[in-house]
């Protein structure tokens, strides 16, 4: 069995209803983008979950490195300031 | 149950967990104890120990195999369904099980098996899927005995699966267990309707199908957890979380409690209430019954393994051809 046979990798998105984000929702085998929307569909919306998909290669994403995780995204932890409740200010005025 | 096979792991010699090489390795491999520990979730990208890796495409590729070949024991009755109702719900139910297998086979190939490898392996006999689905479906009421006690006995499984440390099987897992109680209880309904409305014959149609199929659907949560190896390791990783034998029990008591209100018996006459467990206590399950059926010797294994086969060689000319079509729009968009 060749594997250069095998369909190409798609990643799902799907907007559940108007005024929400497309959500990352799983992946098929398809073998061209139309194909991967109509199986979108029928394998990710059987009970009306979406109002809109996206579909794009698995291929043409970029990650952040799983690795990295901690030099990555740990400088964020120590800036307490960036949070509205950082700032103590008198009760009249606490609903700022 | 669907994954019930990963109980005859282990007996591969290739299958004992490696030892570790190094340093390096085993600060890897302790950090990842912890976070299990912790109760983290385990992404597709992160470290993980090469046994944990293997266990999980086993179980997991053994789980889409059991619902793409799940699908074929229902599909004998979708032309001979009795109303126009029946059949469009067993048509859902079909399709809802072809839809777990996708999930899941997306869920094993992020651990970096592809698809073919995995359709390759169910197709070679290496790889199982679940003994249930080795047993013919006779009757009608096969199919509403299937959606109460095989469906019963899946839901009851994979409930604690959504919490499976490895997270793309756990999602997969959430949203199966949303969709499959429809299963359940269009299966008890469909027995129900029989039972309260339907003629003599129907109702012992009904009684039959239960005959036949409780004790495999008991088989189906896998030996007894004396004789179930790698339970310990499954239960270290988070990969199980609740013993076969305590997964069999639950189900006895829920499903005895449901065979009163349906008004069929089932087939065991040790079953009964025991007040000092606060369980019902049921008798011996015929366990070479069960390893002749995983051993591939059930009634059906030759039978289902063929229609998967001719199903995948007949449909080859149709991926060769969207694969083809799919280059040539490529070359078509390059050129405009």
């Amino acid at each position: 069995m060749s594997e250069r046979n095998e369909w190409p990798l798609w990643e799902v998105f799907v907007r559940s209803k108007a005024g929400l984000d497309h959500k990352h929702c799983g992946s098929l085998h398809a073998a061209d983008p139309q194909m991967a929307i109509q199986l979108a569909r029928d394998v990710y919306t059987r009970r009306q979950e979406g109002t809109s998909v996206w579909v794009v290669r698995s291929d043409q994403i970029t990650a952040s490195d799983p690795g990295e995780k901690s030099s990555y995204f740990d400088p964020m932890e120590d800036k307490v300031y960036r949070h509205p409740t950082f700032y103590v200010l008198p009760k009249s005025l606490d609903h700022m | 149950m669907y994954t019930q096979a990963m109980d005859t792991m282990g007996k591969d010699r290739d299958d004992a967990p490696k030892a570790v090489r190094s340093a390096d390795e085993l600060a890897r491999q302790q950090a990842f104890d912890a976070r299990i520990d912790a109760g983290d979730f385990i992404e597709a990208k992160d470290w993980m120990p090469e046994h944990y890796r293997k266990t999980l495409v086993r179980q997991i590729s053994q789980h889409a195999h059991s619902e793409i070949v799940g699908m074929l024991p229902e599909g004998n009755w979708i032309t001979r369904a009795p109303t126009l109702k029946r059949k469009a719900i067993l048509l859902a139910k079909v399709q809802d099980e072809a839809g777990h297998g996708l999930y899941l086979y997306a869920a094993a190939e992020t651990l970096g098996t592809s698809r073919d490898q995995l359709v390759e392996a169910l197709h070679s006999g290496k790889a199982k899927y679940s003994s249930i689905f080795n047993y013919p479906t006779l009757t009608w009421a096969d199919m509403g005995t299937i959606g109460w006690l095989v469906d019963g006995a899946a839901i009851m499984n994979q409930v604690p699966l959504c919490r499976c440390s490895y997270a793309p099987y756990a999602r997969a897992m959430v949203r199966i267990c949303r969709e499959e109680s429809f299963h359940q209880r269009q299966g008890f309904e469909s027995l129900l309707t029989m039972m309260s409305k339907g003629t003599a014959a129907q109702k012992a149609m009904v009684q039959d199908a239960v005959d036949r199929w409780w004790w495999p659907s008991l088989m189906m949560f896998g030996p007894p957890d004396s004789e179930s190896p790698n339970s310990e390791q499954s239960m270290r990783w988070g990969i199980k979380r609740i013993s076969n034998d305590d997964l069999r029990q639950k189900f006895v008591d829920a499903t005895a409690e449901q065979a009163k209100i349906l008004g069929v018996t089932l087939p065991d006459p040790e079953l009964r209430w025991n007040e000092a467990r606060g369980h019902w206590d049921f008798g011996a399950i015929d366990w070479r019954e069960f390893w002749q059926v995983v051993g591939g010797d059930g009634p059906c294994n030759r039978e289902r393994l063929a229609a998967r086969v001719k199903a995948w060689d007949d449909g080859a000319w149709v991926r060769d051809a969207a694969l083809a079509h799919a280059a040539k729009q490529g070359q078509l968009r390059e050129a405009a």
